[in-house]
């Protein structure tokens, strides 16, 4: 590790470009995020935003392009390379382990800092008693943070929807990572659970010095708390900037059908 | 510090004195017919360390391996090599005492452990590549594998060819038999609640999203596969030493759909279900043959029944016996049924999570 | 290169009943992403519904012991058996998979190993465990293409695997009901919601899968006729390889799959590791699924993230 210059950036991407088979679903996107930042990236269905964090995240591999985290080149890396550097997801499409409790959901999220090897977990020594009170505390530290701790022991399967998607965060935070991305994680909720999410969002990001990338169709819960935004249209960059900026750029407008930029994309 | 290996020690030891015990108890017993029921219990402490390694690989890890038996070849063939080439011969040449069944033991439980140990190398070699498959396509290939593997010793005639190994030491018993399924049980119970049984879980529920958590799937795959296989050989390596007989036909993927059948049976991921499930299935057919002959039946109908058995559990009850669940959670869910109170609970939490307001 | 032309023919004949079998496998997975191990033993089925199909006739026909060969009786047979084996290949599909079709997937392929334990033990309880020799169907004539030895039943089995996997072919890709199983395959929902009637094209395609295994069973039996309850296992397995080999799902691909695989073998049996025979379908499968994990004709899915 570099000397730590606390505003270095945790993520840049350079003219990142993916192709599948004739269709060039990214083209040039560019993006760096510094700590602390939370970035929104909207744009209408198709336009590539889950596809750039599936090439963040070491899901795809772009064709072209650089990808580096704290410093580190990851084009070539595996997701769970990409996640030991300190980049955790959530998904648009809930994955939950959702035959697991919901205490294992969020120490399996965990599991880069809880591991340990094979002999220590078949012979229970005091290593392995440690490694698993610590997993157990950090766990449902994360659980009563979102108000989750009273469901610890119930499979993931049967939370309400809403919980499931807090879930999600709760298990990506585990981690500890220094950015998050998040895929949508309003989707289906209603207003007041919007609203709360938003708040929650908010306060995560404070409480662990984050850096939160956050993929968007409400433009409410985007304009309401992202410091900066990028709006995608098949797979380009049309607009970067603050809210205000955005909400007024002409391109925009158009790209999400002559609509005013404040109603459902 | 604390002494962590304290507990193990006598857990061991006291382990050890009730499997000895066991046995004595079960030899003195004046049952008529005894000595054949002794074996069919030998037989179902084999079927336990088959069900539950192969349930770490299908149950807990979630990859669909039908090679067990090659695996299980494996570890009978090689450690019969070292037994019959050369621990046998060497002891032969040892006068009759203690010292001599000291030995005998420490060069078994050798052997036992080196089939394992290279039956678990070739889990490694096996998993590696082909762990990129997935589903079917990952069973048809261990399946494949566990045919190869049984052709391959069909052809080393050095090990009897297809005419078989007879003579192989019958140093296998009713304590060693029980304290490797036992092994088999505690290490498959102590891996599941651990961090590696967790990766394990996670990749069987969804590898996409345990890679994005920071599990290495390829890597806990692998290591499913590589522990599986080693209780898979250390099986083999009991049976052939119970039998005193090795015959590649022992191992065709009809004994692959045994194991696997226990396992399915007893609920995919619950140890406690493949134990049940394991003594169900290497009983039921014994059990049937007593039934046979107590209807003086000429030809032999145990497998036909067997397998209607086998259709109509699946039909009646396709996630097993226990389900993912072992069998003292099922118990203690029949004991604490609250309903009043634990419904009224959740009534509250639900109003909670959907009401307008979830802040703090 | 009469040796070589040799091995080829032999690999061709053996290679084209293993297309046949593998056909069904290929269309039951394509459809219901089910393994269905019973496959195999409804080969055997067939096999022994001719040997059975030539007693009766025997009987019935007045003759004492063994039929004399006749292209009549050798149809009558073949039809026997396929009505026998389609039978049992749609009481299969109704009472064994049709209930576990919502259940997890290993729980309908844990049944498909009962049912295939059930024919073979069911069959050894019935039929007797001891071989037995499958009557002559047809005279055998000892044909000679420049030098070349064959016997007029490779030929048979040749041209009747032919005429199958021909008309196979124009079910699915030139009759309403092949447009149909073409999109339930393609997707299973979709297809119903559409309105195709699923259940019927489900059993449909068992019916078909084991009339093509009746066919196969009776080939069999013609040109190997040492026939056993367990005889179906091996061909079944190779079968299926064969299916994966072509790329599963894709019929096509079966019937080449199929070919190769009994091509390869013929090689192997006739050189010097010819004990390594049943080994080699394997090993085929394990390279072909390392490098092309699809198949040969399979079109490769990535998982949607």
């Amino acid at each position: 590790m570099k000397a730590a210059d606390p505003n270095a950036p945790l993520l840049e991407a350079t003219s990142v470009t993916i192709k599948f088979g004739g269709l060039t679903a990214v083209s040039d996107f560019n993006l760096i995020v510094r700590p602390h930042e939370l970035i929104g990236l909207i744009g209408p269905n198709g336009a590539g935003k889950t596809t750039i964090f599936n090439m963040l995240t070491g899901v795809y591999r772009p064709t072209e392009g650089e990808i580096r985290i704290a410093g580190v080149p990851t084009v070539s890396f595996k997701p769970y390379q990409i996640t030991a550097l300190g980049v955790a997801r959530t998904f648009q499409n809930i994955r939950l382990f959702k035959d697991l409790t919901v205490l294992n959901n969020v120490k399996i999220g965990g599991h880069i800092h809880y591991k340990y090897s094979g002999a220590t977990a078949v012979l229970h020594t005091n290593h392995f008693h440690e490694a698993e009170a610590i997993a157990e505390e950090e766990a449902m530290k994360l659980l009563r943070i979102f108000d989750l701790d009273s469901r610890a022991r119930t499979s993931a399967r049967n939370l309400p929807y809403g919980d499931q998607r807090r879930l999600e965060i709760a298990r990506a935070l585990s981690a500890r990572p220094k950015l998050l991305l998040l895929d949508e994680p309003a989707a289906g909720l209603n207003t007041g659970e919007t609203l709360a999410l938003m708040k929650k969002i908010h306060e995560i990001r404070d409480r662990f010095g984050l850096a939160v990338l956050l993929i968007e169709h409400n433009m409410e819960l985007v304009m309401g708390i992202c410091e900066r935004i990028l709006v995608l249209n098949y797979g380009r960059t049309i607009a970067q900037g603050p809210p205000q900026q955005i909400q007024q750029d002409p391109v925009v407008i158009e790209a999400y059908l002559g609509e005013p930029a404040g109603s459902e994309a | 510090m604390r002494k962590w290996w304290l507990k193990d020690i006598v857990l061991l030891i006291v382990g050890l004195a009730v499997l000895v015990g066991a046995n004595y108890i079960l030899q003195v017993l004046p049952i008529q017919g005894m000595a054949y029921y002794f074996r069919v219990i030998i037989l179902i402490g084999i079927s336990i360390t088959l069900a539950v390694s192969l349930n770490i690989i299908n149950g807990h890890a979630g990859q669909f391996s039908l090679g067990h038996a090659g695996f299980m070849a494996i570890g009978a063939y090689l450690s019969a090599f070292v037994t019959y080439f050369y621990a046998s011969p060497y002891l032969e040449k040892l006068p009759e005492g203690l010292n001599r069944l000291v030995l005998q033991n420490v060069f078994f439980l050798g052997a036992v452990l080196f089939g394992g140990l290279c039956a678990a190398i070739a889990g490694y070699l096996v998993g590696l590549p082909s762990l990129r498959l997935r589903g079917d396509y990952l069973a048809i290939v261990t399946l494949g594998f566990g045919e190869i593997i049984r052709v391959i010793f069909l052809n080393v005639e050095k090990l009897g060819g297809a005419r078989g190994l007879s003579g192989v030491p019958a140093w296998s018993n009713f304590i060693w038999v029980y304290f490797f399924a036992w092994m088999t049980v505690l290490v498959s119970m102590r891996l599941i609640k651990s961090s590696i049984g967790r990766a394990f879980l996670a990749v069987r529920e969804d590898e996409i999203a345990a890679e994005a958590m920071g599990v290495d799937t390829t890597r806990y795959k692998v290591q499913a596969f590589v522990i599986g296989s080693f209780f898979a050989g250390v099986a083999g390596g009991l049976y052939g030493h119970y039998l005193a007989y090795l015959n590649p036909a022992m191992f065709t993927f009809m004994k692959s759909f045994e194991v696997i059948t226990m396992v399915v049976l007893g609920g995919l991921g619950s140890i406690s279900g493949s134990i049940v499930a394991a003594i169900i299935l290497t009983f039921l057919p014994e059990g049937l043959r007593m039934a046979k002959e107590f209807l003086h039946m000429n030809s032999d109908p145990r497998m036909v029944i067997y397998s209607i058995l086998l259709i109509v559990l699946m039909l009646t009850r396709p996630q097993g016996l226990f389900g993912r669940r072992e069998l003292w959670e099922i118990l203690a869910r029949r004991k604490d049924t609250v309903p009043k109170e634990t419904r009224d609970q959740d009534k509250g939490k639900m109003n909670r999570t959907s009401g307008p307001s979830i802040s703090e | 290169m009469q040796t070589f032309l040799q091995n080829l023919l032999n690999g061709i004949a053996s290679g084209s009943i293993y297309a046949l079998i593998a056909l069904g496998y290929t269309m039951v997975y394509g459809i219901l992403k089910l393994i269905n191990f019973a496959h195999g033993d409804v080969f055997m089925l067939g096999s022994f519904m001719g040997y059975y199909g030539a007693r009766m006739y025997a009987s019935v026909t007045h003759q004492p012991g063994a039929p004399a060969p006749s292209w009549a009786m050798a149809g009558i047979i073949l039809v026997f058996a396929m009505l026998v084996c389609g039978t049992f290949g749609y009481l299969n599909e109704r009472i064994a998979y049709r209930p576990l079709r919502s259940a997890p997937r290993i729980a309908s392929l844990i049944t498909a190993i009962g049912v295939s334990f059930f024919l073979e033990f069911g069959g050894q309880f019935v039929f007797g465990p001891d071989p037995k020799f499958f009557p002559t169907l047809i005279e055998k004539h000892r044909l000679n293409f420049f030098g070349i030895v064959t016997t007029s039943y490779q030929v048979i089995v040749l041209v009747v695997a032919l005429i199958f996997m021909v008309m196979l072919q124009y079910i699915i890709y030139g009759t309403k009901f092949g447009r149909a199983m073409r999109a339930v395959s393609f997707n299973f929902e979709t297809a119903s919601l559409m309105g195709i009637p699923t259940d019927r094209i489900i059993s449909t395609t068992f019916i078909i899968g084991s009339v093509l295994a009746a066919v196969a069973g009776i080939l069999f039996g013609l040109a190997y006729p040492k026939i056993d309850p367990l005889m179906g296992i091996m061909p079944g397995l190779k079968a299926f390889v064969a299916a994966v080999l072509g790329g599963i799902g894709n019929v096509p691909g079966a019937m080449v799959g199929g070919l190769l695989i009994g091509v390869v073998e013929a090689f192997v049996a006739g050189s010097s590791f010819s004990t390594y025979r049943d080994a080699i379908a394997f090993v085929i499968l394990i390279l072909i699924l390392l490098f092309r994990p699809s198949g040969l004709f399979g079109k490769a899915q990535a998982e949607k993230v």
